[in-house]
């Protein structure tokens, strides 16, 4: 037995144990995902996550030691959000061809996402501090932090209230747009992008290129447009 | 499969110089794409190797998010004291997002498909 503590000890020390345990807990989730026939609660990135926060609780490690090894996938979101540009640019007729409603329908839904939250936060109670931390959860979470910490809220808790708006984006948004009629990828994929940015554009691809091409879109426009429009109409509001 | 790898994080490295010179309000991996975009217009299309490189890596996008997620025990505290008025608002803001955006942009390319049919 002392054996075997003596090995994980000198395993969890390393990066490869969590880089490894970080790979093994995404493809059992996405085994499950795939084995369900895509049932929305079997969400592959919640899965994970909740086995390896389980193990990390179990084994008593603290994040900083698991990130040690999980960093490297965490990197190949950098090149991974620019090869986007690949997608994007083979649907430029198509979204040339939509750029109208496309902006139209972005500006509506970016403003209903952040307005909502504020709105629904502020109704339930919460504190100045929590609002401002939850009003810029829909876009990515490096513009989120920034937008944050502009209007008082709290970055580290945005980056898991993004991290949150994105899951349950990915988990529920293709079934609700089914329930509501949405057939058309274009109008899923800018869904999807608008409300939950990089996970929901990670749902997105899975659908078709189309809708992964629209939602890189909209994850970027309504990047660019909260990082502008939030901070003014915070002002206003508070 | 090397050389496609090295063009991307290049174009993210341009992408991050930028907004540090610039001072943008926009993360450097967005900025890189909307470089290797221009690129691509320029060059009309994308070399196979960088296609099929794209396609492999943003086909486990999903993956690359867990790390991060992994950070909620950084604030469980925060999340037992209140965390249900979080979820609600979180929960409901971003399935009315979702509606919105999907039934403007359905009903938005329904009105332009009319009037182009018209004319």
């Amino acid at each position: 037995m002392s054996d075997f503590t003596e090995i994980w000890v000198y395993l969890s020390s390393s990066p490869l144990l969590h880089l490894t345990l970080t790979l093994i807990a995404y493809q059992i989730g996405d085994w499950a995902y795939k084995r369900s026939g895509g049932l929305a609660v079997l969400n592959p990135v919640l899965l994970a996550v909740a086995m390896l926060v389980a193990v990390l609780l179990i084994t008593d490690t603290d994040y900083g030691t698991f990130f040690e090894g999980a960093k490297f996938v965490h990197f190949l979101l950098g090149p991974a959000t620019v090869a986007l540009a690949i997608p994007l640019y083979n649907q430029l007729e198509q979204v040339k061809r939509s750029l109208p409603a496309l902006l139209s329908s972005l500006a509506l839904g970016s403003a209903t996402g952040a307005l909502s939250a504020i709105g629904i936060a502020w109704a339930l109670g919460a504190g100045p501090t929590v609002v401002a931390s939850i009003a810029p959860k829909s876009v990515t979470v490096a513009i989120a932090m920034g937008v944050s910490a502009e209007i008082g809220g709290l970055p580290s808790l945005t980056a898991m209230l993004v991290l949150l708006t994105g899951i349950t984006g990915a988990m529920f948004g293709p079934a609700l747009l089914h329930l509501l009629c949405v057939r058309d990828s274009r109008a899923k994929g800018l869904a999807l992008g608008a409300a939950s940015h990089g996970i929901g554009t990670a749902r997105a691809v899975q659908i078709d290129e189309t809708a992964g091409a629209f939602s890189g879109i909209a994850m970027g426009l309504n990047g660019l447009l909260t990082a502008a429009m939030l901070p003014l109409i915070w002002r206003w509001l508070f | 499969m090397l050389w496609a790898l090295t063009a991307l994080l290049a174009f993210q490295l341009a992408g991050e110089a930028l907004v540090a010179w610039l001072q943008l309000p926009a993360p450097g991996p967005v900025v890189g794409m909307a470089l290797l975009f221009i690129a691509l217009i320029i060059r009309g299309g994308a070399p196979k190797a960088l296609a099929e490189t794209s396609r492999g890596l943003l086909s486990h996008l999903s993956l690359m998010f867990v790390p991060a997620g992994v950070g909620v025990t950084l604030h469980l505290t925060v999340l037992a004291d209140s965390g249900a008025v979080i979820g609600v608002a979180l929960f409901v803001s971003t399935l009315a997002a979702i509606a919105v955006t999907g039934l403007a942009m359905t009903w938005a390319m329904r009105l332009s498909k009319r009037k182009g049919s018209q004319e």
